[in-house]
């Protein structure tokens, strides 16, 4: 079989043979590609014009690559093996490459919590925070005004008259001005704008301070509806030039520090933050701090254990049952095969979700209804949490298990056998020296793979025990049954039950990437040693 | 030749993977400035909102008469309640998120120590509404939200079961074991603790969480342990083993054993009423275990402002004089159940006992730190709590180590 592919593959090399080439002819193949390359193009052009107009450059430029190379390789006589290979590898660069690339880049910044976005808008956030309105300050009616172009407001102040001004003319008193019903409805020397007017130039409008006298101590109105303005005075003034804050109460001044955040002498610091690089110090804290170096080692050792037994005792089982239903004597093979494929047919978080609750300790169907009302803590007892983990985690996955030993089973030739039981072997024998390392040239893979999936089964320790029960010595929230992803999730706070620190949590998964790599290479390359029996 | 066309298709396949992201990257606000833009006649604006199921139907009722009067366009986007707190933090400094969601006042500390929440101004109005639902969205003196619900637990009874309200926790496990139902009383513990819903047993020790200021608002303090503390764990040790309060317990076996009449009382909030169809019920202050009134948390729900809105002006002409309406107020009410924040929304409202019985309850409340602190302290509190109440940890020295390991998790943060 193999070898008729070889053939088939190596056909097409004479390329230079005098056959025409695919893409010049009009056949109707030819003529689909080119329908199905306009479609791709049209898709292409439209994320180009979206990206322009978030100004997302990066996806852009992107986009334009991979159009480019998409025309270029589906039109070219020379790119054929790149034709199978492109969509793969856009595949690839948006699904793996870009977010492998991110998740690195966190690790090294320290985005989180009180860092979360970039020093502009920090910036812009402190600013606003500590903006005030004057105590005791009235709110003025307000109109949007324009002068040539040039924002202002128009406010009816508490006498009832009209007073106008821009951000660099104060509050003046208007003679003439219009109100109806305490709306103004014309300003000699301004122009209304209306609300459409207004909505068009928002950012403008809440932007716009205008001051209520030539002392800036008086503050300056300001407006957030475009019908009301009040009277604020700013706490906190940026200097751009110097790139500092000023406490314009206390006259402290903060500058910039390394840790994104404004600092006073003091050591104080202002309460918004923003992204910046911090280097290693992810990872020194990820192995550093004294809370978790003792429970990172339970983890660890647990995170192994549960892996390697999960993979073993679901093999075992699957092979197990495979090995009976392959028996050509048994009846009814079909109808057993198609149950006991039944737990694969749930999604895995629903299945631990109704595990935790027939497990419950005083009402669940195990203990109440099998077991008479005995009280085992399942998912409460350290031991017993670890093997009710183990035991769900088997009912889930032998029947996997069991269909990958089958086709496996199956597709062992026949003659082979054949040839065994002519040479006198016995039916142990048979097993031990032809069957088993078949099997496992085609299942070693599938193990290893198995074996990374187990390692990360994030779902199924948080849905079945959340990690519990706790660890009663540390001082952190982890416990018995916590994985290292779960550890991942927990301590980097996207749960919600810590302050978040998603670079610590990408340095995190960086180790965890690490350590599962390793052992996939390690294993794959025993495995080779498998393949040379064949 | 033929072969090529599953590859175009696969090709086709990967650009709208590539325009999803893009789109996924890009949706919310990409759509907005598209609008304004093609067709700005007939167009005062559009402003995106998150909303969750619950609350949907009524937001959209209060924007269709924004949109009449103003011309404007609301989009509502549905999110998840849960995932809304964390897609706003992350969402918001790129640009991408909503101009205005809901979300609960306790987020406060955090939204705004990330810098995505402006304040709003909501000027004279303030004093229309419940003096603690604008406490709670306050900061540093300035008001950050709309509020639009408050929220608290309370002893829900079952007056076919108990007739008479009681007066003490010792009271309350004596007549739901007179009652001679399964539970004397209902609480939901759970084995990784439940403090929201002890809280109010707490309290009744005089153990706060954290040390509260002159003005109400907290201070990153904690209150949780000394002598009261200590009380209030060994407390929780009895109940435990005199198996009044059981880890094994779930909300959902707790609402559904109390809807089944299973036993008299349950503490819990206005989210469990509909769970209750056909029960006669009544609402009591929580009885007291320590002696002290029992003071719940109260949460107040409400409208949060982004910072990074492109249309602030009628995002906040939206809030302020639309959703501040008594009837924007008590569409929401209708469909959440919570009683409003807008006082003469409220008091319509408390037409209907249940909710005069919750609102009546969280006047004593003590309002949800909203400090960016209090992220650190439920995980551990919880799950002492129900180390205690199993028995798995000694109440004294378990509660001071939580108490070690919280203050732990404060510093290192």
């Amino acid at each position: 079989m193999s070898s008729q592919l070889t053939t088939q593959r190596v056909e097409p090399e004479p390329a230079e043979s005098p056959r025409t080439s695919h893409a010049r002819t009009w056949s109707a193949g030819f003529l689909a590609k080119l329908a199905l390359l306009a479609v791709v193009d049209a898709f292409g052009v439209y994320v180009v014009l979206a990206a322009w107009n978030e100004r997302s450059f990066g996806i852009l430029w992107s986009m334009v690559a991979l159009l480019a190379a998409a025309n270029y390789v589906y039109f070219s006589k020379r790119a054929l093996a790149l034709k199978y290979i492109l969509p793969g590898l856009a595949f690839l660069l948006v699904f793996q490459i870009y977010v492998v690339f991110y998740t690195g880049y966190v690790a090294f910044t320290n985005y989180g919590d009180g860092h979360n976005s970039t020093k502009e808008q920090a910036v812009e956030a402190l600013l606003v925070q500590n903006e005030r309105r004057v105590e005791g300050s009235e709110s003025f009616p307000l109109v949007v005004v324009s002068d040539g172009g040039e924002l202002g407001f128009a406010i009816v102040d508490a006498d009832g008259d009209v007073e106008a001004g821009t951000a660099d003319r104060p509050l003046a008193g208007v003679d003439d001005a219009s109100v109806d019903d305490g709306v103004i409805t014309a300003v000699p020397g301004f122009e209304l704008v209306d609300r459409q007017g207004v909505l068009e130039r928002q950012d403008e409008v809440t932007a716009l301070r205008v001051p209520v006298s030539d002392d800036a101590e008086d503050g300056s109105i300001r407006t957030t509806d475009a019908r009301t303005g009040y009277v604020y005075e700013s706490v906190l003034v940026y200097d751009e030039a110097a790139d500092t804050m000023t406490d314009t109460t206390t006259g402290v001044v903060y500058a910039p520090n390394d840790d994104g955040q404004f600092e006073a002498e003091d050591g104080s610091t202002l309460a918004v933050g923003w992204r910046v690089v911090v280097g290693f110090d992810n990872f020194v804290t990820a192995f550093g701090d004294a809370r978790y170096a003792q429970p990172f080692v339970a983890i660890l050792l647990w995170t192994f254990a549960f892996a390697i037994l999960s993979v073993l005792t679901t093999f075992l089982l699957g092979l197990f049952l495979a090995i009976t239903f392959n028996e050509d004597r048994l009846r009814g093979r079909r109808i057993y095969r198609t149950l006991m494929i039944l737990p694969y047919a749930l999604p895995p978080f629903l299945a631990a979700l109704i595990w935790s609750g027939l497990l419950n300790r005083r009402f669940g169907f195990i203990n109440e209804v099998l077991l008479g009302g005995a009280e085992i803590p399942w998912l409460t007892d350290p031991t017993l949490a670890k093997l009710a983990i183990l035991g769900v985690n088997l009912w889930l996955g032998f029947p996997y298990m069991f269909l990958i030993c089958t086709g496996a089973l199956q597709a062992i030739p026949g003659d082979v056998l054949e040839a065994a039981q002519i040479d006198g072997a016995g039916r142990v024998r048979t097993w031990r020296s032809v069957v088993l390392p078949l099997l496992l040239v085609a299942t070693a893979p599938l193990l290893i793979s198995s074996f990374a999936f187990n390692f990360n089964n994030f779902t199924l320790v948080y849905m079945l025990t959340g990690g519990g029960p706790r660890f009663a010595d540390a001082s952190v929230p982890l416990g018995h049954t916590d994985i290292l992803i779960t550890m991942v999730y927990s301590i980097s706070g996207i749960d919600g039950n810590a302050p978040r620190n998603y670079g610590l949590a990408s340095a995190l998964s960086i180790v965890i990437f690490v350590i599962v790599g390793t052992i996939s290479a390690i294993a794959f390359r025993r495995t080779r040693s498998l393949e040379d029996i064949n | 030749m033929r072969r090529s066309i599953p590859f175009a298709a696969l090709a086709v396949s990967a650009a709208l993977v590539l325009t999803a992201c893009g789109g996924s990257a890009g949706s919310g606000e990409e759509e907005t400035p598209e609008a304004t833009e093609s067709a700005p006649a007939a167009d005062g604006g559009t402003i995106t909102v998150w909303v969750d199921e619950t609350r949907q139907a009524a937001v959209e009722e209060a924007a269709a008469v924004f949109e009449e009067e103003t011309g404007a366009t609301v989009e509502l986007v549905l999110k998840n309640f849960e995932d809304i707190r964390t897609d706003f933090l992350a969402q918001v400094p790129t640009g991408e998120g909503p101009d205005i969601t809901v979300g609960a006042h306790d987020w406060l500390g955090e939204l705004t120590a990330n810098g995505v929440v402006a304040p709003i101004e909501i000027g004279d109005m303030a004093g229309e509404f419940e003096p603690v639902s604008i406490e709670a969205f306050t900061q540093d003196g300035q008001v950050y939200g709309l509020p639009y619900a408050v929220e608290n637990i309370a002893l829900i009874r079952n007056t076919a079961l108990a007739p008479e309200a009681p007066a003490s926790w010792d009271d309350a496990v004596a007549a739901g074991t007179a009652a001679g139902t399964q539970f004397p009383l209902l609480i939901q513990v759970s084995e990784e603790g439940d403090p929201y819903t002890m809280y109010p047993l707490q309290t009744s020790f005089g153990a706060g969480v954290f040390e509260q200021n002159d003005d109400g608002t907290y201070a990153p303090e904690l209150a949780l342990g000394g002598e009261p503390g200590n009380a209030f764990a060994g407390w929780l040790a009895e109940q435990g083993a005199a198996g009044v309060l059981d880890t094994a317990v779930t909300y959902d076996i707790a609402v559904a054993a109390f809807a089944a009449g299973d036993s008299p009382f349950i503490i819990g909030g206005p989210w469990m009423i509909e769970s209750f169809p056909g029960l006669d019920l009544a609402i009591d202050p929580i009885p007291s275990a320590g002696g002290e009134p029992a003071r719940p948390f109260v949460g107040v729900a409400g409208f949060y402002l982004s910072a990074q809105s492109e249309n602030a002006i009628l995002a906040n002409d939206f809030l302020v004089n639309y959703m501040s309406t008594e009837e924007a107020q008590l569409a929401l009410y209708e469909a959440g159940n919570r009683p409003p924040a807008l006082t003469a929304a409220a008091d319509v409202a408390s037409e209907d006992p249940v909710t005069d019985g919750f609102r009546a309850v969280g006047a004593d409340a003590f309002p949800m730190p909203s400090i960016p602190e209090m992220a650190s302290v439920w995980e551990f509190w919880g799950v002492t709590e129900a180390g205690i109440i199993s028995g798995s940890l000694e109440p004294t020295a378990g509660w001071e180590k939580m108490v070690t390991d919280i203050q732990g998790a404060l510093d290192a943060a």
